[in-house]
Protein backbone atom coordinates (compact mmCIF):
# COMPACT_ATOMS: atom_id res chain seq x y z
CA UNK A 1 0.00 0.00 0.00
CA UNK A 2 1.48 3.28 -1.05
CA UNK A 3 1.26 6.65 0.73
CA UNK A 4 -1.20 9.22 -0.53
CA UNK A 5 0.01 11.15 -3.52
CA UNK A 6 -0.44 14.66 -2.12
CA UNK A 7 0.98 16.43 -5.14
CA UNK A 8 -1.70 14.83 -7.31
CA UNK A 9 -4.35 15.96 -4.87
CA UNK A 10 -2.94 19.50 -4.72
CA UNK A 11 -3.06 19.63 -8.48
CA UNK A 12 -6.53 18.12 -8.78
CA UNK A 13 -8.20 20.32 -6.16
CA UNK A 14 -7.92 23.66 -8.03
CA UNK A 15 -9.27 22.02 -11.17
CA UNK A 16 -12.20 20.54 -9.26
CA UNK A 17 -12.92 23.91 -7.66
CA UNK A 18 -13.58 25.31 -11.13
CA UNK A 19 -16.53 22.88 -11.27
CA UNK A 20 -17.91 24.02 -7.93
CA UNK A 21 -20.02 26.77 -9.54
CA UNK A 22 -21.87 24.13 -11.58
CA UNK A 23 -22.59 22.11 -8.44
CA UNK A 24 -23.66 25.11 -6.40
CA UNK A 25 -25.53 26.59 -9.35
CA UNK A 26 -27.64 23.46 -9.81
CA UNK A 27 -28.28 23.25 -6.07
CA UNK A 28 -29.23 26.94 -5.78
CA UNK A 29 -31.52 26.85 -8.81
CA UNK A 30 -33.07 23.63 -7.53
CA UNK A 31 -33.52 25.13 -4.08
CA UNK A 32 -35.17 28.30 -5.35
CA UNK A 33 -37.60 26.41 -7.60
CA UNK A 34 -38.25 23.86 -4.85
CA UNK A 35 -39.01 26.63 -2.34
CA UNK A 36 -41.59 28.18 -4.64
CA UNK A 37 -43.17 24.85 -5.52
CA UNK A 38 -43.08 23.59 -1.93
CA UNK A 39 -44.74 26.77 -0.61
CA UNK A 40 -47.48 26.31 -3.16
CA UNK A 41 -47.95 22.65 -2.24
CA UNK A 42 -47.90 23.53 1.46
CA UNK A 43 -50.60 26.18 1.05
CA UNK A 44 -52.69 23.62 -0.83
CA UNK A 45 -52.16 21.13 2.00
CA UNK A 46 -53.22 23.72 4.57
CA UNK A 47 -56.26 25.07 2.72
CA UNK A 48 -57.26 21.70 1.18
CA UNK A 49 -59.05 22.71 -2.00
CA UNK A 50 -60.92 19.58 -3.24
CA UNK A 51 -59.13 18.21 -6.32
CA UNK A 52 -55.80 20.00 -5.94
CA UNK A 53 -55.34 18.55 -2.49
CA UNK A 54 -55.61 14.96 -3.75
CA UNK A 55 -53.26 15.69 -6.64
CA UNK A 56 -50.78 17.24 -4.23
CA UNK A 57 -50.91 14.20 -1.97
CA UNK A 58 -50.26 11.97 -4.97
CA UNK A 59 -47.36 14.15 -6.08
CA UNK A 60 -45.78 14.16 -2.64
CA UNK A 61 -46.25 10.43 -2.22
CA UNK A 62 -44.63 9.65 -5.58
CA UNK A 63 -41.61 11.90 -5.22
CA UNK A 64 -40.94 10.78 -1.67
CA UNK A 65 -41.57 7.15 -2.50
CA UNK A 66 -39.07 6.75 -5.33
CA UNK A 67 -35.27 7.21 -5.43
CA UNK A 68 -33.94 10.50 -6.75
CA UNK A 69 -31.69 8.61 -9.19
CA UNK A 70 -34.72 6.85 -10.70
CA UNK A 71 -36.48 10.21 -11.03
CA UNK A 72 -33.45 11.75 -12.75
CA UNK A 73 -33.27 8.90 -15.27
CA UNK A 74 -37.00 9.23 -15.83
CA UNK A 75 -36.65 12.91 -16.72
CA UNK A 76 -33.41 12.64 -18.68
CA UNK A 77 -33.89 9.42 -20.63
CA UNK A 78 -37.59 8.73 -20.30
CA UNK A 79 -39.40 12.00 -20.91
CA UNK A 80 -37.76 12.84 -24.27
CA UNK A 81 -39.06 9.53 -25.62
CA UNK A 82 -42.61 10.59 -24.86
CA UNK A 83 -42.39 14.30 -25.56
CA UNK A 84 -40.14 14.54 -28.56
CA UNK A 85 -39.74 18.29 -28.10
CA UNK A 86 -37.78 17.52 -24.93
CA UNK A 87 -34.98 15.82 -26.85
CA UNK A 88 -32.78 18.79 -26.12
CA UNK A 89 -33.12 18.63 -22.34
CA UNK A 90 -29.55 18.66 -21.10
CA UNK A 91 -28.24 17.00 -18.00
CA UNK A 92 -28.12 20.19 -15.98
CA UNK A 93 -31.75 21.08 -16.69
CA UNK A 94 -32.88 17.53 -15.96
CA UNK A 95 -30.97 17.58 -12.68
CA UNK A 96 -32.49 20.90 -11.60
CA UNK A 97 -35.93 19.60 -12.54
CA UNK A 98 -35.37 16.39 -10.62
CA UNK A 99 -33.99 18.13 -7.54
CA UNK A 100 -36.88 20.60 -7.62
CA UNK A 101 -39.62 18.00 -7.75
CA UNK A 102 -37.94 15.58 -5.38
CA UNK A 103 -37.06 18.06 -2.68
CA UNK A 104 -40.24 20.10 -2.97
CA UNK A 105 -42.15 16.99 -1.95
CA UNK A 106 -40.16 16.87 1.29
CA UNK A 107 -40.02 20.61 1.84
CA UNK A 108 -43.78 20.98 1.35
CA UNK A 109 -44.27 18.87 4.44
CA UNK A 110 -41.92 20.93 6.61
CA UNK A 111 -43.43 24.18 5.35
CA UNK A 112 -46.92 22.81 6.04
CA UNK A 113 -45.86 21.89 9.57
CA UNK A 114 -44.30 25.33 10.03
CA UNK A 115 -47.51 27.04 8.88
CA UNK A 116 -49.48 24.88 11.29
CA UNK A 117 -46.98 25.88 13.97
CA UNK A 118 -47.86 29.57 13.69
CA UNK A 119 -50.17 30.44 16.56
CA UNK A 120 -53.86 30.53 15.65
CA UNK A 121 -54.16 33.93 17.35
CA UNK A 122 -52.03 35.43 14.56
CA UNK A 123 -54.59 34.41 11.95
CA UNK A 124 -57.48 35.64 14.08
CA UNK A 125 -55.88 39.02 14.64
CA UNK A 126 -55.25 39.36 10.92
CA UNK A 127 -58.83 38.41 10.08
CA UNK A 128 -60.20 40.75 12.72
CA UNK A 129 -58.63 43.79 11.07
CA UNK A 130 -60.13 42.74 7.76
CA UNK A 131 -57.24 41.14 5.92
CA UNK A 132 -58.03 38.69 3.14
CA UNK A 133 -56.76 35.10 3.29
CA UNK A 134 -54.04 35.96 0.78
CA UNK A 135 -52.88 39.01 2.73
CA UNK A 136 -52.72 37.22 6.03
CA UNK A 137 -50.78 34.32 4.52
CA UNK A 138 -48.30 36.58 2.76
CA UNK A 139 -47.78 39.17 5.46
CA UNK A 140 -48.30 37.37 8.76
CA UNK A 141 -48.33 33.58 8.56
CA UNK A 142 -45.67 32.76 5.94
CA UNK A 143 -43.02 35.10 7.39
CA UNK A 144 -43.47 33.49 10.79
CA UNK A 145 -43.56 30.01 9.31
CA UNK A 146 -40.30 30.80 7.52
CA UNK A 147 -38.59 31.35 10.82
CA UNK A 148 -39.81 27.97 12.04
CA UNK A 149 -38.91 26.24 8.76
CA UNK A 150 -35.49 27.72 8.06
CA UNK A 151 -33.38 25.19 9.99
CA UNK A 152 -35.05 22.24 8.26
CA UNK A 153 -34.95 23.91 4.86
CA UNK A 154 -31.24 24.64 5.23
CA UNK A 155 -30.72 20.95 5.94
CA UNK A 156 -32.54 20.12 2.72
CA UNK A 157 -30.31 22.58 0.86
CA UNK A 158 -27.23 20.83 2.20
CA UNK A 159 -28.75 17.52 1.21
CA UNK A 160 -29.44 18.94 -2.22
CA UNK A 161 -25.84 20.03 -2.72
CA UNK A 162 -24.71 16.50 -2.04
CA UNK A 163 -27.42 15.10 -4.29
CA UNK A 164 -26.15 17.12 -7.26
CA UNK A 165 -23.37 14.53 -7.46
CA UNK A 166 -25.92 12.23 -9.10
CA UNK A 167 -25.84 14.57 -12.11
CA UNK A 168 -22.65 12.85 -13.26
CA UNK A 169 -24.82 9.87 -14.23
CA UNK A 170 -26.52 12.21 -16.72
CA UNK A 171 -23.16 13.20 -18.17
CA UNK A 172 -22.83 16.51 -16.37
CA UNK A 173 -19.25 17.41 -15.55
CA UNK A 174 -19.87 18.87 -12.12
CA UNK A 175 -17.68 18.15 -9.09
CA UNK A 176 -18.31 14.44 -9.05
CA UNK A 177 -18.27 13.99 -12.84
CA UNK A 178 -14.98 15.85 -13.13
CA UNK A 179 -13.46 13.73 -10.38
CA UNK A 180 -14.65 10.53 -11.98
CA UNK A 181 -13.15 11.53 -15.34
CA UNK A 182 -9.82 12.55 -13.88
CA UNK A 183 -9.56 9.44 -11.73
CA UNK A 184 -10.23 7.11 -14.61
CA UNK A 185 -7.21 8.46 -16.49
CA UNK A 186 -4.87 8.90 -13.51
CA UNK A 187 -6.01 5.68 -11.77
CA UNK A 188 -5.56 7.46 -8.45
CA UNK A 189 -9.08 6.72 -7.34
CA UNK A 190 -8.50 7.04 -3.65
CA UNK A 191 -6.79 10.42 -3.88
CA UNK A 192 -9.33 11.73 -6.35
CA UNK A 193 -12.42 10.78 -4.37
CA UNK A 194 -10.81 11.84 -1.11
CA UNK A 195 -10.17 15.25 -2.64
CA UNK A 196 -13.74 15.66 -3.80
CA UNK A 197 -15.02 14.41 -0.46
CA UNK A 198 -13.03 17.09 1.32
CA UNK A 199 -14.39 19.75 -1.01
CA UNK A 200 -18.00 18.71 -0.34
CA UNK A 201 -17.24 18.55 3.35
CA UNK A 202 -15.77 22.04 3.53
CA UNK A 203 -18.65 23.51 1.53
CA UNK A 204 -21.20 21.87 3.82
CA UNK A 205 -19.32 23.00 6.92
CA UNK A 206 -19.28 26.59 5.70
CA UNK A 207 -22.99 26.38 4.99
CA UNK A 208 -23.67 25.03 8.46
CA UNK A 209 -21.92 28.06 9.90
CA UNK A 210 -24.02 30.30 7.69
CA UNK A 211 -27.12 28.43 8.84
CA UNK A 212 -26.30 29.13 12.49
CA UNK A 213 -25.80 32.82 11.75
CA UNK A 214 -29.04 33.01 9.81
CA UNK A 215 -31.03 31.33 12.57
CA UNK A 216 -29.50 33.63 15.13
CA UNK A 217 -30.48 36.63 13.04
CA UNK A 218 -34.04 35.46 12.48
CA UNK A 219 -34.51 34.76 16.16
CA UNK A 220 -33.00 38.01 17.32
CA UNK A 221 -35.77 39.96 15.60
CA UNK A 222 -38.70 38.43 17.40
CA UNK A 223 -37.74 35.55 19.61
CA UNK A 224 -40.44 34.08 21.81
CA UNK B 1 -75.61 52.98 15.92
CA UNK B 2 -75.32 49.23 15.65
CA UNK B 3 -78.34 46.96 15.73
CA UNK B 4 -78.19 43.22 16.18
CA UNK B 5 -81.33 41.21 15.81
CA UNK B 6 -82.25 37.60 16.47
CA UNK B 7 -78.61 36.52 16.45
CA UNK B 8 -78.26 32.74 16.71
CA UNK B 9 -75.01 30.80 16.88
CA UNK B 10 -74.67 27.06 17.34
CA UNK B 11 -71.63 24.83 17.68
CA UNK B 12 -72.66 21.31 16.72
CA UNK B 13 -75.92 20.77 18.57
CA UNK B 14 -75.34 23.27 21.35
CA UNK B 15 -76.94 26.67 20.89
CA UNK B 16 -74.42 29.14 22.24
CA UNK B 17 -76.26 32.34 21.29
CA UNK B 18 -79.99 31.96 21.45
CA UNK B 19 -81.53 34.94 19.70
CA UNK B 20 -79.66 38.04 20.82
CA UNK B 21 -81.24 41.46 20.21
CA UNK B 22 -79.07 44.42 20.96
CA UNK B 23 -78.70 48.04 20.03
CA UNK B 24 -75.45 49.87 20.62
CA UNK B 25 -75.67 53.65 20.50
CA UNK B 26 -72.86 55.72 19.10
CA UNK B 27 -70.44 56.60 21.90
CA UNK B 28 -71.97 54.09 24.25
CA UNK B 29 -69.82 52.06 26.65
CA UNK B 30 -71.31 48.62 27.23
CA UNK B 31 -69.93 46.08 29.66
CA UNK B 32 -70.98 42.45 29.31
CA UNK B 33 -70.84 40.17 32.33
CA UNK B 34 -71.96 36.62 33.00
CA UNK B 35 -70.81 33.16 34.01
CA UNK B 36 -68.21 31.22 32.07
CA UNK B 37 -69.37 29.47 28.90
CA UNK B 38 -72.35 31.75 28.49
CA UNK B 39 -71.47 32.99 25.03
CA UNK B 40 -69.95 36.40 25.83
CA UNK B 41 -66.85 35.84 23.72
CA UNK B 42 -68.90 34.25 20.99
CA UNK B 43 -71.15 37.31 20.87
CA UNK B 44 -68.19 39.66 20.37
CA UNK B 45 -66.65 37.29 17.83
CA UNK B 46 -69.89 37.19 15.85
CA UNK B 47 -70.01 40.98 15.67
CA UNK B 48 -66.44 40.96 14.26
CA UNK B 49 -67.37 37.89 12.19
CA UNK B 50 -64.55 35.83 13.57
CA UNK B 51 -67.43 33.39 13.98
CA UNK B 52 -70.15 33.10 11.39
CA UNK B 53 -73.56 33.19 13.05
CA UNK B 54 -76.21 30.72 11.89
CA UNK B 55 -78.78 33.45 11.49
CA UNK B 56 -79.67 36.95 12.50
CA UNK B 57 -78.98 40.41 11.20
CA UNK B 58 -76.68 43.27 11.92
CA UNK B 59 -76.92 46.83 10.74
CA UNK B 60 -74.08 49.23 11.14
CA UNK B 61 -73.85 52.51 9.24
CA UNK B 62 -75.03 51.72 5.75
CA UNK B 63 -74.20 48.04 6.14
CA UNK B 64 -77.10 45.65 6.60
CA UNK B 65 -76.04 42.06 6.75
CA UNK B 66 -78.15 38.95 6.94
CA UNK B 67 -75.76 36.52 8.59
CA UNK B 68 -77.40 33.47 7.06
CA UNK B 69 -76.31 34.61 3.61
CA UNK B 70 -73.42 36.98 4.22
CA UNK B 71 -71.12 37.30 1.22
CA UNK B 72 -67.36 37.40 1.54
CA UNK B 73 -67.42 41.12 0.75
CA UNK B 74 -69.94 41.76 3.52
CA UNK B 75 -67.86 39.72 5.92
CA UNK B 76 -64.78 41.81 5.14
CA UNK B 77 -66.76 45.04 5.38
CA UNK B 78 -68.08 44.10 8.81
CA UNK B 79 -64.64 43.11 10.06
CA UNK B 80 -63.19 46.36 8.83
CA UNK B 81 -65.84 48.38 10.63
CA UNK B 82 -65.44 46.62 13.97
CA UNK B 83 -62.21 46.25 15.92
CA UNK B 84 -61.22 43.50 18.33
CA UNK B 85 -58.97 43.48 21.38
CA UNK B 86 -58.00 39.95 22.34
CA UNK B 87 -57.53 38.47 25.78
CA UNK B 88 -54.09 37.16 24.76
CA UNK B 89 -53.20 40.41 22.89
CA UNK B 90 -52.53 38.48 19.65
CA UNK B 91 -50.03 41.02 18.39
CA UNK B 92 -48.33 40.10 15.12
CA UNK B 93 -45.11 38.51 16.32
CA UNK B 94 -43.24 39.47 13.15
CA UNK B 95 -44.11 43.15 13.40
CA UNK B 96 -42.84 45.89 15.68
CA UNK B 97 -45.29 47.74 17.91
CA UNK B 98 -45.54 50.52 15.33
CA UNK B 99 -46.07 48.11 12.46
CA UNK B 100 -48.71 46.19 14.38
CA UNK B 101 -50.72 49.38 14.50
CA UNK B 102 -49.85 50.51 10.96
CA UNK B 103 -50.50 47.13 9.35
CA UNK B 104 -54.18 47.59 8.77
CA UNK B 105 -53.82 51.18 7.59
CA UNK B 106 -51.37 50.03 4.92
CA UNK B 107 -52.88 46.72 3.89
CA UNK B 108 -56.59 47.25 4.36
CA UNK B 109 -57.01 51.01 4.00
CA UNK B 110 -54.25 51.50 1.44
CA UNK B 111 -52.53 54.39 3.21
CA UNK B 112 -49.05 55.39 2.09
CA UNK B 113 -46.46 53.81 4.37
CA UNK B 114 -45.11 57.06 5.82
CA UNK B 115 -48.53 58.39 6.72
CA UNK B 116 -49.54 55.07 8.29
CA UNK B 117 -46.35 55.02 10.36
CA UNK B 118 -46.94 58.57 11.56
CA UNK B 119 -50.51 57.72 12.53
CA UNK B 120 -49.35 54.55 14.29
CA UNK B 121 -46.84 56.52 16.36
CA UNK B 122 -49.53 59.02 17.24
CA UNK B 123 -51.74 56.20 18.53
CA UNK B 124 -48.87 54.57 20.43
CA UNK B 125 -48.26 57.96 22.01
CA UNK B 126 -51.87 58.02 23.16
CA UNK B 127 -51.55 54.66 24.90
CA UNK B 128 -48.30 55.78 26.49
CA UNK B 129 -45.93 53.82 24.28
CA UNK B 130 -44.50 56.55 22.09
CA UNK B 131 -41.00 55.33 22.92
CA UNK B 132 -41.58 51.64 22.16
CA UNK B 133 -42.48 51.85 18.48
CA UNK B 134 -39.52 49.78 17.35
CA UNK B 135 -39.95 47.02 19.93
CA UNK B 136 -41.15 43.59 18.89
CA UNK B 137 -44.02 42.14 20.95
CA UNK B 138 -41.70 39.62 22.61
CA UNK B 139 -39.76 42.51 24.12
CA UNK B 140 -42.85 44.10 25.69
CA UNK B 141 -44.58 43.36 28.98
CA UNK B 142 -48.12 41.99 28.94
CA UNK B 143 -49.52 45.40 29.81
CA UNK B 144 -47.55 47.06 27.04
CA UNK B 145 -48.60 44.40 24.54
CA UNK B 146 -52.24 44.89 25.39
CA UNK B 147 -51.89 48.66 25.03
CA UNK B 148 -50.42 48.08 21.56
CA UNK B 149 -53.41 45.81 20.95
CA UNK B 150 -55.71 48.68 21.87
CA UNK B 151 -53.78 51.11 19.66
CA UNK B 152 -54.12 48.62 16.80
CA UNK B 153 -57.87 48.52 17.38
CA UNK B 154 -58.00 52.32 17.49
CA UNK B 155 -56.27 52.55 14.12
CA UNK B 156 -59.29 50.99 12.49
CA UNK B 157 -61.38 54.03 13.35
CA UNK B 158 -64.07 51.41 13.76
CA UNK B 159 -67.72 51.87 14.63
CA UNK B 160 -67.11 49.87 17.81
CA UNK B 161 -64.14 48.38 19.61
CA UNK B 162 -64.85 44.94 21.06
CA UNK B 163 -62.80 43.96 24.12
CA UNK B 164 -62.78 40.28 25.12
CA UNK B 165 -61.48 40.13 28.69
CA UNK B 166 -58.61 42.50 27.90
CA UNK B 167 -57.06 42.24 31.35
CA UNK B 168 -57.69 38.59 32.23
CA UNK B 169 -54.37 37.29 30.95
CA UNK B 170 -52.36 40.07 32.58
CA UNK B 171 -50.22 39.86 35.69
CA UNK B 172 -52.01 41.97 38.32
CA UNK B 173 -49.34 44.67 38.15
CA UNK B 174 -50.29 45.54 34.54
CA UNK B 175 -54.07 45.60 34.90
CA UNK B 176 -54.41 49.22 35.95
CA UNK B 177 -52.42 50.68 33.06
CA UNK B 178 -54.61 48.84 30.57
CA UNK B 179 -57.84 49.83 32.30
CA UNK B 180 -56.49 53.38 32.36
CA UNK B 181 -56.13 53.43 28.59
CA UNK B 182 -59.64 52.03 28.23
CA UNK B 183 -61.05 54.69 30.55
CA UNK B 184 -59.35 57.37 28.55
CA UNK B 185 -60.91 55.94 25.37
CA UNK B 186 -64.28 55.85 27.08
CA UNK B 187 -63.98 59.49 28.09
CA UNK B 188 -63.52 60.33 24.41
CA UNK B 189 -66.80 58.53 23.75
CA UNK B 190 -65.30 55.78 21.64
CA UNK B 191 -68.08 53.21 21.26
CA UNK B 192 -66.97 50.14 23.19
CA UNK B 193 -68.32 46.75 24.14
CA UNK B 194 -66.28 45.14 26.87
CA UNK B 195 -66.49 41.63 28.27
CA UNK B 196 -64.77 41.75 31.65
CA UNK B 197 -64.73 40.53 35.21
CA UNK B 198 -63.54 43.94 36.40
CA UNK B 199 -66.71 45.02 38.18
CA UNK B 200 -65.22 48.27 39.39
CA UNK B 201 -64.46 49.22 35.79
CA UNK B 202 -68.07 48.42 34.90
CA UNK B 203 -69.36 50.64 37.70
CA UNK B 204 -67.03 53.52 36.85
CA UNK B 205 -67.17 53.53 33.09
CA UNK B 206 -70.15 51.66 31.66
CA UNK B 207 -73.25 53.38 30.41
CA UNK B 208 -74.97 50.04 30.37
CA UNK B 209 -74.20 46.64 31.84
CA UNK B 210 -75.51 43.51 30.16
CA UNK B 211 -75.84 40.28 32.11
CA UNK B 212 -75.78 37.18 29.92
CA UNK B 213 -76.48 33.59 30.79
CA UNK B 214 -77.11 30.53 28.66
CA UNK B 215 -76.72 32.38 25.38
CA UNK B 216 -79.29 35.05 26.22
CA UNK B 217 -79.34 38.56 27.56
CA UNK B 218 -81.00 38.08 30.93
CA UNK B 219 -80.94 41.63 32.19
CA UNK B 220 -79.44 44.98 31.32
CA UNK B 221 -79.35 48.48 32.65
CA UNK B 222 -77.17 51.30 33.97
CA UNK B 223 -74.51 49.98 36.36
CA UNK B 224 -76.01 51.69 39.42
CA UNK B 225 -79.31 50.01 38.89
CA UNK B 226 -78.00 46.61 37.78
CA UNK B 227 -75.46 46.27 40.56
CA UNK B 228 -77.60 47.62 43.40
CA UNK B 229 -81.03 46.44 42.37
CA UNK B 230 -80.84 43.46 40.00
CA UNK B 231 -84.29 42.20 39.01
CA UNK B 232 -83.58 38.68 37.85
CA UNK B 233 -82.66 36.01 40.41
CA UNK B 234 -79.92 34.73 38.08
CA UNK B 235 -78.33 38.18 37.97
CA UNK B 236 -78.57 38.42 41.73
CA UNK B 237 -76.94 35.05 42.29
CA UNK B 238 -74.14 35.82 39.79
CA UNK B 239 -73.41 39.18 41.40
CA UNK B 240 -73.46 37.65 44.85
CA UNK B 241 -70.77 35.24 43.67
CA UNK B 242 -68.49 37.81 42.04
CA UNK B 243 -69.01 40.70 44.46
CA UNK B 244 -69.30 38.75 47.69
CA UNK B 245 -72.20 39.96 49.85
CA UNK B 246 -72.52 43.48 48.49
CA UNK B 247 -75.35 42.69 46.06
N1 LIG C 1 -65.08 26.98 18.34
C1 LIG C 1 -65.93 26.38 19.20
N2 LIG C 1 -66.34 25.12 18.97
C2 LIG C 1 -67.20 24.49 19.79
N3 LIG C 1 -67.72 25.05 20.88
C3 LIG C 1 -67.36 26.32 21.19
C4 LIG C 1 -66.45 27.03 20.37
N4 LIG C 1 -66.25 28.26 20.91
C5 LIG C 1 -67.01 28.29 22.01
N5 LIG C 1 -67.67 27.14 22.19
C6 LIG C 1 -68.62 26.84 23.27
O1 LIG C 1 -69.57 27.86 23.30
C7 LIG C 1 -69.91 28.17 24.63
C8 LIG C 1 -69.75 29.65 24.87
O2 LIG C 1 -68.39 29.97 24.80
P1 LIG C 1 -67.83 31.43 25.01
O3 LIG C 1 -66.36 31.36 24.86
O4 LIG C 1 -68.55 32.37 24.13
O5 LIG C 1 -68.22 31.71 26.51
P2 LIG C 1 -67.80 32.92 27.44
O6 LIG C 1 -69.05 33.46 27.98
O7 LIG C 1 -66.90 33.83 26.71
O8 LIG C 1 -67.00 32.18 28.61
P3 LIG C 1 -65.71 32.64 29.42
O9 LIG C 1 -66.19 33.58 30.50
O10 LIG C 1 -65.20 31.37 29.98
O11 LIG C 1 -64.78 33.28 28.46
C9 LIG C 1 -69.04 27.32 25.52
O12 LIG C 1 -69.80 26.21 25.95
C10 LIG C 1 -67.93 26.87 24.62
O13 LIG C 1 -67.49 25.59 25.00
MG1 LIG D 1 -64.85 34.33 26.85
Amino acid sequence: MSVLDFSYMAQLAPYLLTKLPITLGMASAGMLCALVLASLLAVIRVTRPPVLNQLTLLFISFFRGTPLLVQLFLFYYGLPQIFTSLVKVDGITATILGLTLHFSAYMAESIRAAIAGVDRSQTEAALSIGMTQGQLMRRIVLPQATRIAVPTLMNYFIDMIKSTSLAFTLGVTELMGATQKDASSSFMYFEAFLTVAIIYWVVVELLSRLQKMLEHRLNRAYAR
Amino acid sequence: MITLSRLVKTFGNSTVLDGIDLTIEKGEIIVVIGPSGTGKSTLLRCINMLETPDSGEISLNKLRIDFAKASRAEQLALRRNTAFVFQNYALFANRTARDNVAERLIVVDGWPRARAHARAMELLERVGLGDRGNAYPSALSGGQQQRVGIARAMAADAEVILFDEPTSALDPEWVEEVLGVMKQLASQRQTMMVVTHEMQFARDVADRVIFMEGGRIVEQGPPDQLFSDPKDPRTRSFLRKVLGTSA
